[in-house]
This record gives C-alpha cells, sequence and structure tokens, in this order.
C-alpha cells in the first residue's frame, strides 16, 4: 500500500492538480460572475465546447496559440452576450435557454469543426503552449516544479481569483453586479443600468468560459475532440454553489475537484487494476454531490438569481 | 408656506434661475404639469398638477389606487408619462429613468425598500456612485454618512448587513440613500405603513428637520392625523385626478379631508347592543414550545357568539403562535381547544375550518393566497377538496368561477375578472377577497389578524361593517391588532398580551387607549 502512495504523492500530483483546476477555475469564476449578477448560464458546456474548438481551430490555421486564445476568448464573450439576449433583454427563461445555447454551441462546435478539419481517422493536433517556469519561484523545492512551471495560461487563472475577488467586492461594477443579483430594482432605483450590468456580467462569464475551453485545446490536449469538455461545464455550476457564490472559495472548490480527480488518475495507474477503471472515474462526481448535499444547505443563492427584471411590472 | 400660486407656472425663468442659486423659499422646487398616464385601460393619472416649494411638506392624499403612487413613479423616472411635462427649478427636464431623476435631485423612499439585504449599510448606500481610481470609495461614503447622520439625526452602523436591520432602520437607510445622491426633494411612499407607533415620532422629527433645512418632501399617505400633524399642504388624489387641494391641513378636519378622498361622508359603522350566547372558542393553559417568534404560555380565553374579542399587544407577543394554534397549524404543547364545547386540541386546519372556523391571515401576499394563481383558485383554495369545487377528485372550473365572480360583486372587490393573478390586485382588494371567502360559508368562529393594516379608511370602514354584521349573526370573532383604536371600536371585550400571557382582560366599555397601552408594556396585571 505504501507504494501506492508514493506513486500518488509526488510532485507530478500537484502540478497535475494545478492543471486540472485550471480551466475549472475559470469556468467556476465566469459562472459565478453571471450567477452573482442574478443569470444562471447553463449555456456553460456548450460555450466551452465551441470556445475550445475556435481557439483550436484559428490556432492551428494562424499557428498563433495567443490568437487562438483570443479567439476563445471573444467566442465565449458572444456566446455569453447571446445568452445575455434571451435571458436579460427578452427576460426568458434561464433555464431553457441555458440548455438552447449548450445545445447550440455543441452542435455549431461540431459542424465547424468537420467542415473545417474533414473526418480524419487521427484527430489533427497543434503544437500547444508550454510551460514557464518562473525563475527563482520555480527552484523552490515541491512548490516550484509543482506551482512555478505551469503554463501561461494556469498563472493567469492564479492571478484571476484575486482579481476577481477585487473586482467583485472593491470596486463600484462589482458591488453594481453583486446588487443587481440581490435586488435589481434597488440598484435600478439607484440609477444602475440592470440590463447592462447583468449583460457586462454574463458576458465577461463567457469570456472565462472561452478562456477554459481555450486551455483543454491549446494547452491541456493540443488537439480538439468532441469529448474535450466532456462535463466540466456542468461540474462548474455545481462548485459555485460549493464555492457559496464567492471567487475564493469557488476556486478552493475547483481545487478540491481537480485533487479527487487527480487522485483517481493516480488510483488508476496504480496497482488497484482489480477494478474496474469505470469506478475511479466516478470518484469525482460522487464527491462532488456528497460535497453539495453537505455544504449547499447553507449556502444562500443571489436573491434575485433566476429572476427577469422587468421596470413596469407591478 | 400659503398664499403661493399654485402651479406657479407663471413664474419667469429668470427668477427660477436666481433661485436654483438658492435664494427665494417661494420658487417650487419641482412642478408637476397636467401629467397623465394609463395602464391598458385604466387611467391611473389624469391631467395632474402638483408643485412642491423649498422646506415645504406637501401631503399626497388619496385611497389605495387612487394614482398616488403612480404618480410618484412617474416623478421618479420608473414609468413615462403618457403626457404632461415636469419642471426641476422652473426648468421643463425629461425624466426617463430614476438615474435622470437621482441627477435632477429627486429621492425616493419606496413603500417596499429598495435594499439588498445581503450587502451592508455602506454597500447600499455606494450603489451607482462612481468609485475612486477604480476602487469604491469607503472612505468618502463614510464621511457623507457622518454628515448626514449630524446633520438630520440620522444615525446607522455603515458595516451592518441590511438583513439585520428593523424595518425602521431600514427605513432610515432608504432616506440617508436619497440624501447621500443630494435629493433635494425626497417622496415617501406610506412610510408610515410599517412602523410602530413610536417610531413615526422619530420619522416626523427628521422630516422636519429636513424641511427646516430647504429640503421639499412629498409625503403620500392616507392616515389622516399624521398629515394633518405633518405637512403644509395636501393635494387630494381620487381616481387619478386631483380631488382637492388642502391648504391648512392643521386647520382642517379629518372629516373634510376624508370627504375630498372619497367623494361622499365616511359615516362610522354602529355597534348594536347584543347579549352573547354560549362559548364558541374556549382555550384553556394553551401552551406552544418555542416556535418562530413567542411561544405561548398558559393562555386561556374564550368568545361567545355574537361576540368580538380584540387581542392587543405589541407584534411579537404571541400573537402569531395564538393565530397559528387557533387555525390548527401548530400544535400546542399543553392545554385545550374547544369549538362549541367539542375538543379540538390537535385538529387539522382542515378539521377546523369544516367545524366552522374561519381564518383571515395576517400576511395576505404569503399565507392568504397565492400571488400568481389566478384570484378564483386563491378564493376557493381552502375548499377546493369539497363537493362545492370539485367532484370526484376533479376540479369543477364553472363552479370556482361562479363562486369567485358571485364574491367579487357582492364584496366590491375591484380587478379585471376572476381569472386575474391575485398578486396583481392592490391592499384593499385582496383583504376583500380574502374576507369574502371566509364569510361566504359562515364560520361560527372567526379569527383574523391585522384585518386593516395598510388599507385605506374606505376599505377598512367596509371590513369592520362586515365583522359587525357577523357579530350581529352569531359568529364569534377574534381580532388581533395593534391599533388600539380600531379594537376599541370594535370589540366587546379586549385582552392584551404580554409575553406569551394574557396581561388581562377589559370589558371595552372600561378600557382606554392609555389603559391598554399600559397593559401592553405588561405594567398592569389583570384588572
Amino acid at each position: 500500500m505504501s507504494a501506492v502512495f508514493e506513486q500518488i504523492f509526488q510532485v507530478g500530483f500537484l502540478a497535475a492538480i494545478i492543471r486540472i483546476a485550471t480551466p475549472l477555475a475559470f469556468a467556476t469564476l465566469g459562472e459565478m460572475f453571471s450567477e452573482r449578477a442574478g443569470v444562471l448560464n447553463l449555456g456553460i458546456e456548450g460555450i466551452m465546447l465551441l470556445s475550445a474548438m475556435a481557439g483550436f481551430t484559428a490556432a492551428s490555421l494562424s499557428g498563433s496559440l495567443w490568437l487562438g486564445v483570443l479567439v476563445a476568448v471573444l467566442v465565449g464573450a458572444l456566446m455569453g452576450a447571446l445568452h445575455a439576449l434571451f435571458t436579460v433583454a427578452l427576460g426568458l427563461s434561464q433555464h431553457v435557454c441555458g440548455i438552447g445555447v449548450t445545445l447550440f454551441s455543441s452542435g455549431l462546435a461540431y459542424f465547424l469543426y468537420r467542415l473545417i478539419f474533414g473526418q480524419q481517422s487521427v484527430p489533427p493536433s497543434i503544437d500547444g503552449f508550454k510551460t514557464v517556469p518562473i525563475p527563482l519561484l520555480s527552484d523552490i523545492p515541491i512548490l516550484g516544479p509543482a506551482v512555478f512551471s505551469q503554463f501561461t495560461l494556469v498563472y493567469m487563472a492564479i492571478i484571476a481569483v484575486p482579481l476577481a475577488a477585487f473586482v467583485l467586492y472593491r470596486t463600484p461594477w462589482g458591488l453594481s453586479v453583486r446588487m443587481v443579483g440581490e435586488n435589481p430594482r434597488a440598484a435600478d432605483s439607484a440609477g444602475v443600468s440592470v440590463i447592462a450590468t447583468r449583460f457586462q456580467a454574463v458576458i465577461l462569464g463567457g469570456a472565462l468560459m472561452g478562456l477554459a475551453g481555450a486551455f483543454l485545446t491549446m494547452a491541456q490536449f493540443n488537439a480538439f475532440t468532441f469529448g474535450v469538455v466532456s462535463g466540466r461545464g456542468w461540474v462548474a455550476i455545481a462548485l459555485v454553489v460549493f464555492g457559496r457564490w464567492d471567487p475564493w472559495r469557488s476556486a478552493g472548490a475547483a481545487l478540491l475537484f481537480a485533487f479527487v480527480d487527480a487522485l483517481q488518475l493516480r488510483m488508476q495507474a496504480s496497482g488497484l487494476g482489480h477494478i474496474p477503471y469505470e469506478a475511479f472515474l466516478m470518484l469525482p462526481f460522487i464527491f462532488t454531490i456528497v460535497a453539495m448535499a453537505f455544504m449547499s444547505r447553507s449556502a444562500v443563492a443571489p436573491s434575485a438569481l433566476l429572476k427577469p427584471f422587468r421596470r413596469e411590472e407591478r | 408656506m400659503a398664499g403661493r400660486p399654485e402651479g406657479g407656472a407663471a413664474l419667469p425663468s429668470a427668477v427660477s434661475r436666481i433661485a436654483s442659486q438658492g435664494a427665494p423659499l417661494s420658487a417650487p422646487l419641482i412642478e408637476m404639469r397636467g401629467i397623465t398616464k394609463s395602464f391598458g385601460a385604466v387611467k391611473a393619472n389624469e391631467a395632474v398638477d402638483l408643485s412642491v416649494a423649498p422646506g415645504e411638506i406637501l401631503g399626497l392624499l388619496g385611497e389605495n389606487g387612487a394614482g398616488k403612487t403612480t404618480l410618484m413613479n412617474v416623478l421618479f423616472g420608473a414609468y413615462a408619462p403618457d403626457a404632461g411635462e415636469i419642471l426641476v427649478e422652473g426648468r421643463p427636464i425629461a425624466i426617463h429613468n430614476s438615474a435622470d431623476a437621482l441627477a435632477a435631485g429627486i429621492g425616493m423612499v419606496h413603500q417596499h425598500f429598495h435594499l439588498a439585504p445581503r450587502l451592508t449599510v455602506l454597500e447600499n448606500l455606494l450603489i451607482g456612485i462612481p468609485g475612486k481610481s477604480g476602487r469604491i470609495d469607503r472612505a468618502r461614503g463614510l464621511t457623507r454618512l457622518t454628515e448626514i447622520s449630524r446633520q438630520y439625526g440620522l444615525s446607522l452602523d455603515p458595516n451592518l448587513p441590511v438583513s439585520t436591520l428593523s424595518v425602521g432602520e431600514q427605513q432610515r437607510l432608504e432616506i440617508i440613500k436619497a440624501l447621500f445622491r443630494g435629493a433635494k426633494l425626497l417622496i415617501l411612499d406610506e412610510p408610515t405603513a410599517v412602523l410602530a407607533p413610536s417610531e413615526v415620532d422619530g420619522l416626523f422629527a427628521a422630516l422636519r428637520s429636513m424641511a427646516a433645512q430647504g429640503l421639499g418632501i412629498i409625503f403620500i399617505s392616507h392616515k389622516l392625523n399624521e398629515v394633518r400633524a405633518l405637512t403644509h399642504r395636501c393635494v387630494v388624489l381620487r381616481h387619478g385626478k386631483v380631488a382637492g387641494r388642502v391648504d391648512h391641513p392643521a386647520s382642517t378636519t379629518s372629516a373634510e379631508m376624508a370627504k375630498l378622498m372619497c367623494g361622499h361622508e365616511i359615516v362610522p359603522p354602529v355597534k348594536q347592543a347584543s347579549t352573547p350566547g354560549a362559548s364558541v372558542l374556549t382555550l384553556d393553559g394553551i401552551s406552544t414550545s418555542a416556535h418562530a417568534g413567542t411561544p405561548l404560555r398558559e393562555i386561556s380565553l374564550f368568545v361567545r357568539a355574537g361576540e368580538i374579542l380584540g387581542i392587543a399587544g405589541v407584534s411579537g407577543n404571541g400573537q402569531r403562535a395564538l393565530a397559528d394554534v387557533i387555525s390548527g397549524m401548530l400544535p400546542p404543547r399543553a392545554g385545550t381547544m374547544m369549538i362549541a364545547g367539542k375538543a379540538v386540541t390537535q385538529f387539522s386546519p382542515r378539521e377546523l375550518q369544516a367545524l366552522g372556523l374561519g381564518r383571515i391571515p395576517e400576511d395576505r401576499m404569503t399565507t392568504g393566497l397565492v400571488t400568481n394563481l389566478p384570484l378564483a383558485d386563491s378564493m376557493v383554495l381552502p375548499r377546493i377538496g369539497t363537493e362545492a369545487f370539485s367532484r370526484k377528485g376533479l376540479l369543477n372550473p364553472a363552479a370556482i368561477r361562479a363562486f369567485a365572480e358571485q364574491q367579487i360583486k357582492a364584496y366590491d372587490i375591484r380587478c379585471p375578472g376572476p381569472m386575474v393573478r391575485a398578486g396583481a390586485l392592490s391592499g384593499g382588494n385582496l383583504q376583500k377577497a380574502l374576507l369574502a371567502r371566509e364569510l361566504a360559508f359562515d364560520p361560527k368562529v372567526l379569527i383574523v389578524s391585522q384585518p386593516t393594516r395598510g388599507l385605506d379608511i374606505g376599505a377598512a370602514r367596509f371590513i369592520h361593517e362586515k365583522f359587525l354584521a357577523m357579530r350581529a349573526k352569531g359568529c364569534g370573532i377574534i381580532v388581533i391588532g395593534e391599533d388600539l383604536e380600531e379594537l376599541l371600536m370594535l370589540s366587546d371585550r379586549i385582552a392584551v398580551m404580554y409575553e406569551g400571557r394574557i396581561a388581562g382582560t377589559l370589558p371595552s366599555a372600561d378600557a382606554t387607549v392609555a389603559r391598554l397601552g399600559l397593559m401592553m408594556t405588561g405594567a398592569e396585571g389583570r384588572a
């Protein structure tokens, strides 16, 4: 058994957690901004997939990875704007429109991918991002190679967490986002445009989901496959609840999920081969369900979540 | 204040320019001319003129649905008027949204507060205020808050979450919020409806201090004594139009103003003498375990046929638990309850209802009915499973509709029809609907909480008359309330609740507001 543990808990394990957590952190922060403004975005799964595809295609055709990231972010923002158009401007059901956005985005991603790359026996791949060790910091034992010898996108995710907290809690815009998510009428009577603020938050959220997608096809897998997102978007929605709509807690939730995911990957590879690997695959999701059951009871959602705002309603 | 030309329209623009630099008191701060606003076929406002001068407190009077709130929402930019113009310090301006209104110096304290409960006092104040170099400017916010506190005597802890504030404090925060944004005119929509009597005095002191320092105030209310005590001048609305103007409210009688509001004289209902019959409801030593609110401790009371028992007390002294026990929603821990001599202590609400118990709950919107369902459905909800409204487990929509239509007519419930969303009705009409729903089945015992809270004189009078009519028919009625005048007028006996006990019971002939008030504080025991 100790051999198994040794195999599991090593520097590579810590690095794997960080890598797995990165797209989840982007996606979770994106969903959190949207929900703090009062808009549930179930389009997240499809937005991540379409962004992953668009970013990969742009990088593959132009040869520029950063152009790929930019395209992924723009596509994410655009799909966020589409969701906001339906749910904020038109005040339609957030559940129905979100699922619609996911189905539409996924379909569009598959369609365009086939159109551009045709059917190939081996999916085309790109030369993805390389790790960029940070001088000095990467020399720290254990932490250095695990955290400070990563992709630039990982560093961006690490910076994104305090940045999101700062924006949400310390800036007038962040206060407006929280206010339109709690009591849009209060924001409206204070002269804050509820519609504009919600649009901005959902678009920002979409852009962050786009970054998550970009990470998957340009740093983690360096190729686009139809299963590249495989439920990470849905998990992010749970992680937002688990993280109680707070950037720090949400990032913590992403790390915890990543820990369990990395653990099951190692367990699959270790000497526990007599257990079917599907059992290990389930672990992170079982963990999420159990954690939600225990933790979400005390979680209180933004009061105006799911509620469209119409001014002249009496 | 008197003698200013109403409508000040003839004011030359030169004067108004001087006025805006801060001079003569007589220049109107705000003027509304010919405001008309319709919702569908209903004219909520029709050609309304109104003006407020700096330092003036203007009363805006009218029954529910007279168009007071609509008019103020037009002024605050929430609704666009169909016709008419608004002038601020003599200049016509267009107010498209609340940001425009705030920029023009108009602040509004809504009846339902516009606050985010989970955010702090300071955060609620700083919403929509530009920050300093991209950050929320907390320091400036705190400074302004201190200034306002000092200037008008309104203070609050900036770091408390709003959810921990009392209703009175939340209202104070709304006022501070308006002043914080530089309001020169403050609109208060029925501010006293949510306040305890002691809090009303504090509010009035603050409003007088604001007016003395040059702010204009529009005070919306249908409580005539408050309007007479506070305002310098009144505009009375009826059916969306100006029904009259009162230049000296303090020296005008309530009856005169009530006549303007309702369009006819208001005659207080006559309470016929009656001889109460046998006890229809008896509580003996009822205690409850800790419940949301104050638990009951050995409550014993009875109400007889043809009698109204008033339950007075500061709210939060167990009234809620009492109403819940009587209606069967809260099983008592000890004691017995009897209806017409039959022990019913552990009966369910439905069983009690079948025995002739009717209840009109305190909160019309949450416990009373389902706001998102058609009015007709809410009106039959307590008896939805009975033969009258369903057969063999299937609803009988025709019967439900017919019942609702009949009650709408009988009780003059103003609504577009029985299928309208219940939540769209005004408070007075909702209360009539709830009353109709219970009285249609001739209850033997009726328990009502705060029956006329938030209602105007006309609607309240209507409710009172119905209670007295039920009393004459031999129904035993328990009225739980905080309005002592109302309890004295309706009741045959008044019991006072204090900390979950009955502090004492008086025949209403022996009761006075002062004596009841003393008992409500626990100062005087059983009389």
